[in-house]
């Protein structure tokens, strides 16, 4: 009997950990937010923005890079955009897109066990070249691809 | 806020695809209001967290590019069905949301 209470308490405690644990948990997006790179995202060119980023533009151009995007989208507002990197200990993904006012749309960090592989829509204000960053033992690779916009999805 | 992250993951063999979409304006704050001729303040999601078993499995930066209610698809390997994807969102005005979902 005795040392079933014990057990409960103890598993409580434990439970009480837990709970810590969580809001703990629940504070780290906002420690998250100071390192979102702010001088990346607000740079105005391609080179720039890849510097910021990574601290060095110097790319090499891979054909492991896999990028799916249409040759002419309609809506620039949805373009549906899907990269796959085959390079292996591929660390993060960034998409950017050189003729929007700011160029860096995204960076996908891979964490562990994570593929080299992500898809999402993007904004394209005019017709322009699609670039992708592969950041992978600690080297840059990229990828580039022109998509033609008929409507621009920057505007009103 | 209610609920904004819609999250399906789904184990293929060893792999699990996980496609989300997210209900946010995404305002890239370039953008006029054309009754005021005012500009609409950005307001946008700079940081997406996916956690699978307490491992953050991908952890994304957003720019004011990415569409409107944006969706989001990748894959990950390691997790059995069952298990829980914890999904979570911050934007630039301090909102945030978050989701847990079963892997199927």
């Amino acid at each position: 009997m005795n040392t079933k209470r014990r057990s409960f308490i103890k598993s409580s405690a434990a439970a009480g950990a837990f709970g810590v644990a969580v809001s703990a948990g629940l504070i780290t997006p906002r420690a998250v937010m100071a390192a979102w790179p702010k001088a990346a995202f607000a740079a105005t060119d391609v080179d720039t923005a890849i510097n910021n980023a990574f601290g060095s533009s110097a790319t090499t151009e891979s054909s492991d890079i896999a990028l799916k995007a249409p040759e002419i989208a309609e809506n620039g507002a949805v373009v549906p955009i899907t990269v796959t990197s085959k390079i292996a200990g591929t660390e993060s993904i960034s998409l950017l897109i050189s003729k929007n006012p700011t160029p860096l749309t995204a960076t996908f960090k891979m964490g562990k066990g994570a593929e080299g592989f992500v898809s999402t829509r993007v904004k394209m204000s005019t017709t322009s070249d699609l670039v992708v960053v592969v950041k992978a033992n600690g080297k840059l690779y990229s990828a580039k691809k022109e998509v033609k916009v008929t409507i621009g999805g920057c505007g009103g | 806020m209610a609920k904004s992250i819609k999250v399906r993951a789904k184990v293929k063999g060893e792999t699990t695809v996980v496609k989300a979409l997210i209900s946010h304006a995404m305002e890239t704050g370039q953008r006029k209001n054309k009754k005021t001729g005012k500009m609409i303040p950005a307001h946008f999601i700079q940081e997406v967290t996916c956690s699978h078993n307490g491992n953050d499995v991908l952890n994304a930066d957003w720019g004011t590019a990415i569409s409107k209610n944006p969706y989001l698809s990748f894959k990950f390997n390691g997790a059995k069905k069952g298990d829980t994807l914890k999904m979570s969102w911050v934007d630039n005005k301090g909102e945030s949301d978050s989701v847990e979902a079963k892997i199927k």
